[in-house]
């Protein structure tokens, strides 16, 4: 069980473990007595950060060093499609259906990534033949690590969570793709979506 | 109020499916079964011709001698099918839709609770509970 603790002293949220993939968290009413602007998100980013850290603490314990970086990767992936699957259904509820795939991506864009991260996408590129790329400039989960060269190669630990958040949200919709992340330069991602055809 | 009510999944196997309790539940069964075709034309038609009207209640599919058959189909293709008596002549439309934004509603909570598994049987008592207000009192 972990704790958060506020600089006030108070709690804010606390996690349990359930089981391998299950995580039970309780939040604290931050607006309760005094209003704590952008708390929640805080909650969110430490939340994340506690579950990279513990997931690859874990597996660091069982032993093997290739293998349980690409199993790592799949289980944080594995828990952000589940909660896509989940957060898609919810934030779809009272748009109106969607025209074409495109119409599905704008969406993932903009009403998708500003309730998960506050923000849109900065930019949407696509071939038209099922490939998209979503640059986001100042991607929240990456602001709290060095700018500089020397985390670059931690980076995609932060991003596997994301990438199955995106997956599930497509899945959910319909369009089965596989979703991929890369960094050149720190706080800045890109996603590449790529659709499957059947 | 309604006498059957269903959950169809993306891939048309059922997800939960509750009718009032007679003596040919397997006759709602089929009905519902049968409206499923009726729900996947008006979805190919969306996408078509009134590409301006996409909305995710599909009004009434197909009336019968006893019964109406409502739908309602969500973003991520689950379906909803509501069977009313035909004798039931004070129930508009909005009353209907409004039953279906409430059956969405509920759905979207099984859908975020994480004990969940998307694509088993639906057994959360909060959703039986929010069905049976919607469904016919036989005492």
């Amino acid at each position: 069980m972990f704790l958060y603790i506020l600089p006030t002293g108070s709690v804010a949220a606390s996690v349990v473990r359930k089981s391998r993939s299950v995580y039970i968290v309780k939040f604290a009413n931050p607006n309760k007595g005094r209003k704590i602007d952008m708390a929640d998100d805080v909650l969110f980013e430490f939340l994340h950060m506690e579950i990279v850290s513990h997931i690859y603490k874990d597996q660091a314990s069982v032993g093997g060093m290739d293998k349980d970086r690409a199993t790592c990767v799949s289980t944080l992936e594995g828990m952000g499609f589940r909660v896509g699957q989940g957060l898609i259904e919810r934030f779809t509820k009272d748009s109106p259906s969607f025209k074409d795939d495109l119409d599905v991506m704008k969406f993932i864009c903009k009403d998708f990534w500003i309730n998960v991260f506050r923000k849109q996408i900065d930019n949407l590129r696509t071939n038209h033949q099922g490939t998209y790329v979503l640059q986001d400039n100042k991607f929240s989960l990456l602001t709290q690590i060095s700018s500089g060269k020397q985390y670059l190669e931690d980076a995609p630990k932060y991003l596997a969570y994301s990438c199955g958040l995106v997956r599930g949200a497509l899945s959910n919709l319909g369009m089965d793709c596989v979703v991929t992340a890369d960094v050149s330069v720190m706080p800045s991602c890109k996603f590449q979506v790529v659709i499957q055809k059947i | 109020m309604a006498v059957c009510i269903a959950v169809i999944a993306k891939e048309n196997y059922p997800l939960y499916i509750r009718s009032v309790p007679t003596q040919n539940e397997l006759k709602f069964h089929y009905t519902v079964h049968t409206s499923l075709d009726v729900v996947e034309e008006k979805i190919s038609a969306v996408g078509k011709a009134m590409a301006d009207q996409r909305e995710l209640y599909l009004g009434l599919l197909y009336p019968t001698e006893d019964y109406k058959v409502y739908g309602y189909v969500t973003n991520s293709k689950v379906k909803f099918v509501i069977v009313v008596d035909s004798s039931n002549a004070s129930l508009r439309d909005n009353e209907i839709r409004s039953m279906f934004r409430k059956l969405h509603n509920s759905f979207t909570d099984v859908m975020c609770n994480p004990f969940y598994n998307p694509g088993d049987t639906i057994r959360s008592k909060a959703f039986d509970g929010m069905v049976s207000t919607m469904m016919v009192q036989t005492s």
